[in-house]
């Protein structure tokens, strides 16, 4: 028996809930020669720029326990080479795509906004607020709920209407669901949780930081419960947002734990580069877990595990069908 | 997997898989994953290819030391073991038309891709002649063999147990000169890489290097293994090297530059990239 997939970002469907996370793709080509970008709900492009950017010294990448410490730097090619090359390269293949974009000022953000309204392919943009504010001493416009809404309300404006805008969240804050609310009071149509928290690791043999950066993010399924915990408190406060849920997913169940804890769509990051053809692998076991499950619909899966103890899943009966 | 063996201070693996060894060409690399089906280690390990065999279908052999719990791991495997291996990845070493005289430099089990290369470049009629080097003489891979395929083979240690006490920079220019060598083709430590390049830049003759820098994904999209090489157009770009590379012309990659990113390189901190309209 199948289990109907589709989901929801906003008003967009998309074919499935399986997505690359933003950074994980390059600019998707990469991915394309183990596995046809097309049977994923959507790709994540890495966080584009307005100029392009040669990203952190190396080492940039330190290998933790079940976790990725990385410190790339947001390196890409700007936003003139995703709209030439990359961009038409996805649109040409009608893979779904959702745009992420990265800046350090409110004028940034939107002006890389006002370059993609324009543009064919894109599906969704994803806003990652986890970027230095140049105005605001860099501190991170994730960290702060009146920064990431500002930001939001501005590309929102300009974004074309019928494109959803996704603001991404850092783990990294006092609070995740005020910052969730106020980013949805600023016009976000989807919340994306979580990006990775910052963390380090020191080499002892050279007795130095292992990162040239010093500090990185810290992905893979060792954040994985951390994610988990956003997704719900987010869920709970804004139970009609969707959510974009990623950290530390490997196999259909980890997709299946972020599903119940209240997200829509699932994106896969870090496993990628343990496995190029992760995504697929994702689907196809998140498919048959539903199916043992008994689930008709994944739309039945999202945030179940929000109801009382005690209550039985709850199947919707497909009305065409008994009305007959 | 087929087979494992010692090969003095390095395991070699032999596996079979014959997608890979079908569309090998010398220079390719493959990953693997480490640690089994539940591994803690999400960061794949890149090796480059030493050999491919017809037999079994294709089998691929690649060579390492064990530097970690993930090279340890995998120096437990044993015959029949699967693997999870991707490959063949990498941009191969382009080989000359014309049958000309090569110089290979290894160093460490840097020499591992380079019979290969040196079968290919026999096949075209090249004449090849080796420079392996190492610390110590249990760590000069493939001296027998190179000893065997090259014309000459020189070898160097550091602390002179075999061969001329010293490093493969330190004879290059001796053997480039004697053998008129047209093209150097080198694999190892970025640091000898460097010396090999500044030796045939000085010949002025083209110098092909194999990087070897650290990958995690080994497929392009990590984007951790990046150093700064020269286009076509002059400009200084932070390229991977696992698609981009591994192999570079030696005279692009701004060796003293690796680990940080150039002032002018394309998109760096400060040139610029806060153009906002």
């Amino acid at each position: 028996m199948s289990v109907d997939m589709r989901t929801y970002l906003g008003h967009v469907e998309l074919a499935n809930p399986i997505t690359t996370a933003a950074g994980c793709a390059a600019s998707g080509s990469e991915l394309a020669q183990f596995f046809d970008l097309g049977r994923i709900g959507a790709l994540t492009t890495r966080s584009i720029t307005m100029a392009p950017r040669a990203g952190r010294p190396t080492p940039r990448m330190a290998e933790t326990p079940s976790g990725l410490l990385n410190a790339v730097g947001l390196q890409g090619p700007g936003v003139d080479a995703f709209l030439e090359r990359e961009l038409p390269w996805l649109a040409q293949r009608g893979v779904r795509t959702v745009v992420s974009v990265g800046g350090g000022t409110v004028a940034e953000y939107t002006a890389l906004a006002r370059r993609l309204t324009d543009a064919p392919g894109v599906t969704a943009v994803e806003v990652n607020l986890s970027c230095p504010n140049i105005e605001d001493r860099g501190r991170v416009f994730a960290r702060d709920g009146a920064a990431s809404a500002e930001v939001i309300a501005s590309v929102r404006s300009v974004m074309r209407y019928d494109v959803p805008v996704v603001a991404k969240l850092s783990p990294d804050v006092v609070d995740i669901v005020s910052v969730a609310r106020a980013c949805v009071d600023g016009g976000a149509d989807a919340l994306s949780m979580i990006n990775s928290p910052i963390g380090m690791s020191i080499d002892t043999e050279a007795m130095r930081p292992s990162l040239a950066a010093v500090t990185g993010g810290l992905s893979g399924p060792a954040i994985r419960p951390l994610a988990v915990r956003c997704v719900w408190q987010v869920h709970a406060a804004l139970p009609s947002v969707p959510i974009i849920g990623m950290g530390g997913v490997l196999t259909g169940r980890d997709a299946f734990e972020l599903i119940l804890a209240g997200a829509c769509v699932v994106a896969v990051g870090t496993a990628l580069f343990h496995d190029p053809y992760a995504c697929l692998r994702v689907l196809r076991e998140l498919e048959e877990l539903l199916a043992a499950r008994g689930f008709h619909r994944l739309a039945d899966a999202v945030g179940l595990a929000h109801r009382p103890p005690g209550t039985a899943t709850r199947h919707r009966i497909d009305l065409e069908e008994t009305a007959l | 997997m087929l087979t494992t063996r010692r090969v003095d201070a390095y395991h070699a693996l032999t596996v079979v898989a014959p997608g890979i060894a079908e569309r090998f060409r010398p220079g390719h690399f493959v990953s693997v994953a480490v640690g089994g089906a539940q591994t803690s280690m999400l960061t794949r390990r890149s090796f480059s290819v030493h050999d491919v065999k017809p037999d079994y279908g294709g089998t691929v052999e690649f060579v390492f030391t064990v530097g970690g719990p993930g090279t340890a791991w995998l120096a437990e495997r044993r015959a029949r073991d699967t693997l999870d291996l991707v490959g063949p990845l990498g941009r191969p070493f382009p080989l000359p038309r014309d049958p000309v005289t090569c110089v290979l430099v290894g160093a460490e089990y840097g020499s591992a891709p380079l019979f290969t290369v040196a079968d290919a470049l026999q096949q075209r009629g090249c004449r090849v002649d080796f420079v392996l080097g190492a610390a110590s003489s249990d760590r000069v891979f493939g001296a027998l063999r190179a000893r065997r395929m090259g014309e000459t083979t020189t070898l160097t240690t550091e602390d002179g147990s075999l061969g001329m006490r010293g490093r493969v920079t330190d004879v290059l220019p001796g053997v480039i000169a004697d053998v008129r060598a047209d093209a150097v083709y080198a694999c190892g430590p970025m640091e000898t890489l460097r010396g090999v390049t500044a030796v045939a830049v000085e010949f002025d003759i083209p110098v092909q290097v194999a990087v070897e820098e650290r990958m995690a994904c080994g497929i392009g999209v990590c984007m951790t293994c990046v150093l700064p090489v020269i286009g076509d157009d002059g400009v200084t770009r932070m390229v991977r090297s696992c698609v981009e590379g591994p192999v570079f012309r030696g005279e692009r990659v701004r060796f003293d530059d690796v680990g940080t990113i150039p002032f002018d390189a394309l998109g760096a901190p400060g040139g610029g990239t806060r153009n906002v309209g």
